[in-house]
């Protein structure tokens, strides 16, 4: 029985327990909903959630459980000195294979029982339902396979009889205990605690394991390459045949001068409109202008990558490449970092001027009145009394922001090149971190050479810079936020 | 007591500050001043008292054009000061403000130090040359609001950081460094405690020495004690203007005298 039509019948036991549950209260109150302790439908959802929740824990794990026991007990069958590894994908395949042909009807389970490894072609025959093998079935893999197939069907069938019997038990004590006095209700909310509590740690747990398997790879890349040669290298010039060098430098050096422009575009404009939003505008300009300006923010980043790689990159080598009108020569393509700049400037301006305007609205009114009422005009107000109070604020937005930047892709690998390089010029190409992340994992590379395995250094890297950033913005957004008050 | 104040009151009434005739206020469709008139006199403390929403405070925001950063109000009629309308067109607020300071209802000091929030006014506006002069007017403004003794330790801590009560007189410091001629207060000591409020009333007393004070108030002993003159305001009408001793002994109209023994308000 699959897992699938377990939980149907899970829930149908569940249904019925939140039926019968609701008329047990009903009827040991005679009728009455004021001798309760909850609303009847409170007796219902606790017998439904006593059914529900053992039983689908239990599906669970067992379901997690089951395949590690099975392949254990094969592994333990097969003979040594073999690649277990290998011969185990081998193994199950073949059992998911016969699995498949059974199904389909092109075996008949007494021909999976007699089948012999060397009379017949499996291969071929499991080839007709879908499932293609690398190479010929051995004897041994056959049992093997065989067995696994057989402690499979008879760990679900254990299964579904365990898990349907467990939501049947806890329906039962769940109706059991229902009375008139039960605080069904408490019981109730106490599980949409642990309901939500579980959401948050969902959350918490991801982050957890995404750093878990960034570390693992990071440590295993600097037991092939030095990490010295990583963190103070200035080369980036990888090569698969071997004799790669790796250097974060020129990478490191390339993200922060684009973040860098970015940000030069991006803060100032930002704050501008945010001022101009939250101090000038009128209520009916505000309403249309913010809106407007926060339907960038959902411009997909690859849409950007596109607006620099075919509008701005040529526009900017007309103006600064040779032959423009300047007659300055700066520019010899149009992927650079100016390009992808440039066009990430746009994309953070939203970014920045919808959390400085919320930080200057926050701005208490009180603070306005008394520098108009000293006779100051609005922009000496902004600057002189506004700004100053929303300082922290905006200095935790603009990291925000520049965390973002640095997070940075499409628009880096469509706008600023490929050419990883330490230069001065904003017109030269130069490459990122996540550029070459990107690269480095989309090739034909093997994962365990540290040509693929700098990835996950990089990414590390990255984590840690922006962790910081991030921690950094927080911090500094919490410290000084009860200023007013 | 009442003759001397009487006296002072007589003496002030021939010098009028403030005239204001006919003054209507709208925000968006609601009338809020309806056909005010009054004069005030320099060198006074005029209360404005009245139950809530009656268009006290509006008023006090008319004499320094403080409603028109509120894009929804809107007023006639005409308001003079020492004879000149501040609502012609050649009359520019930033600097109407800065001749008619106001107090607002809960202290408001900027983040800034109490120097600073002191010298913003004199800044602005280039009342200072140089440093030392700065210093000057700093030092005036504070002993005038009777914190200078309390805070000259400490001119450079954050004025957010002060008690209520002297966060109000460093806001009325703050005010006065701009060698203001009307100080507006709006309800200057209702966030503060009785001893607070015994300390600003006092010094509203040795304000009015050299500037016409106008104070809203929601205490009628605040207005019998610091004012010589007192307006009653009701659903948006000027009721009654007068000497406070008279207002409060013997007030012509009923209402007034209803609110005033606390039947209405």
């Amino acid at each position: 029985m699959s897992a699938l039509v377990i939980v149907l019948i899970v829930c149908a036991i569940a249904a019925a327990g939140f039926v019968l549950g609701r008329a047990r209260a009903l009827a040991s109150a005679g009728g009455d909903i004021r001798g309760l302790h909850s609303l009847p439908s409170y007796y219902g959802l606790n017998v439904a959630l006593a059914a529900l929740l053992p039983a689908l824990l239990l599906l669970a794990l067992w379901s997690i459980a089951q395949p590690l026991l099975v392949e254990r007990s094969v592994a333990a069958m097969l003979p040594d000195g073999v690649d277990s590894a290998l011969v185990m994908s081998d193994v199950r395949r073949v059992a998911d294979g016969l699995a498949l042909a059974v199904a389909q009807g092109a075996l008949s389970p007494q021909e999976v029982a007699a089948l012999d490894a060397d009379a017949t072609d499996l291969r071929a025959t499991l080839g007709d339902v879908g499932v293609a093998l690398g190479s010929a079935v051995t004897p041994e893999i056959l049992d093997a396979a065989r067995t696994h197939r057989a402690m499979s069907a008879t760990g679900d069938l254990w299964r579904a009889i365990v898990v349907i019997a467990a939501a049947l038990a806890g329906t039962a004590v769940g109706w059991s205990v229902t009375n008139s006095a039960l605080r069904a209700r408490n019981l109730v909310e106490r599980v949409a605690l642990a309901l939500l509590a579980f959401a948050a740690s969902v959350a918490i747990l991801t982050t957890l394991g995404i750093v878990l398997s960034l570390i693992f790879n990071t440590l295993e890349f600097f037991r092939l390459y030095p990490a010295s040669e990583f963190f103070l290298g200035t080369t980036w010039s990888p090569s698969f045949g071997g004799g790669s060098e790796l250097g974060i430098l020129p990478l490191l050096w390339g993200t922060l001068y684009i973040s860098f422009i970015a940000l030069l575009v991006a803060v100032p404009i930002g704050l501008f409109a945010a001022i101009y939003l939250s101090e000038y505008a009128s209520p009916g300009v505000r309403g249309i202008v913010k809106p407007l300006l926060e339907m960038l923010a959902g411009i997909p980043t690859i849409v950007y990558g596109l607006f620099a790689l075919l509008t701005v990159g040529p526009l900017l080598v007309e103006l600064f490449g040779n032959g423009g009108p300047l007659g300055l020569g700066w520019m010899d393509g149009g992927t650079a970092v100016m390009t992808a700049g440039l066009v990430m400037g746009i994309m953070l301006i939203p970014f920045v001027s919808s959390l400085s305007d919320d930080i200057i609205n926050a701005v208490p009114q009180a603070l306005r009145d008394g520098s108009l009422g000293l006779g100051a005009t609005r922009s000496e107000t902004v600057r002189q009394v506004i700004l100053p109070a929303a300082l922290p604020g905006i200095v935790g937005a603009v990291l925000l922001a520049a965390s973002r930047a640095i997070g940075e892709t499409m628009i880096v690998v469509l706008g600023a090149g490929a050419a990883a390089r330490l230069s001065m010029n904003p017109f030269d190409a130069m490459t990122t971190v996540t550029a070459k992340i990107v690269s480095q994992l989309t090739g034909d590379a093997d994962f365990s050479s540290p040509e693929a395995l700098v990835a996950f250094a990089l990414g590390m890297t990255l984590f840690v810079i922006t962790l910081v950033l991030n921690v950094f913005a927080l911090w500094i957004v919490r410290t000084y936020r009860e200023q007013y008050d | 007591m009442d003759d001397l104040r009487r006296t002072e009151a007589l003496l002030s009434q021939q010098q009028t500050k403030i005239s204001a005739r006919n003054v209507q206020v709208w925000y968006g469709d609601t009338h809020a001043i309806k056909d005010v008139s009054v004069e005030i006199a320099d060198k006074t403390t005029t209360a404005f008292i009245g139950p809530s929403g009656c268009g006290k405070s509006t008023f006090l925001r008319c004499i320094n054009r403080m409603n028109d950063t509120i894009p929804a109000a809107r007023i006639e009629g005409d308001i003079e000061i020492d004879g000149e309308d501040i609502y012609d067109r050649r009359v520019d607020p930033v600097r109407l403000r800065a001749k008619v300071g106001m107090v607002f209802q809960k202290p408001n000091p900027f983040p800034k130090s109490i120097y600073d929030n002191v010298a913003y006014g004199p800044r602005i506006h280039g009342l200072a040359r140089g440093r030392a002069e700065l210093d000057a007017i700093v030092e005036k403004a504070l002993r005038r609001a009777a914190l200078w003794n309390e805070v000259k330790d400490r001119l450079t801590a954050p004025g957010t950081g002060l008690s209520g009560g002297q966060q109000q007189r460093l806001c009325i410091a703050r005010a006065v460094a701009t060698e203001p001629e009307v100080l507006l207060m709006d309800e200057p000591c209702s966030a503060l405690d009785p001893i607070a409020t015994a300390q600003v009333e006092e010094l509203i007393d040795e304000l009015r020495q050299n500037y016409s004070v106008v104070i809203v108030t929601h205490s009628m002993q605040q207005a019998a004690r610091v004012s010589q003159k007192t307006a009653f305001f009701h659903l948006g009408h000027l009721v009654e203007f007068g000497d406070t001793a008279t207002i409060f002994t013997n007030p012509e109209d009923s209402r007034t005298e209803s609110y005033i023994s606390g039947r209405i308000g």
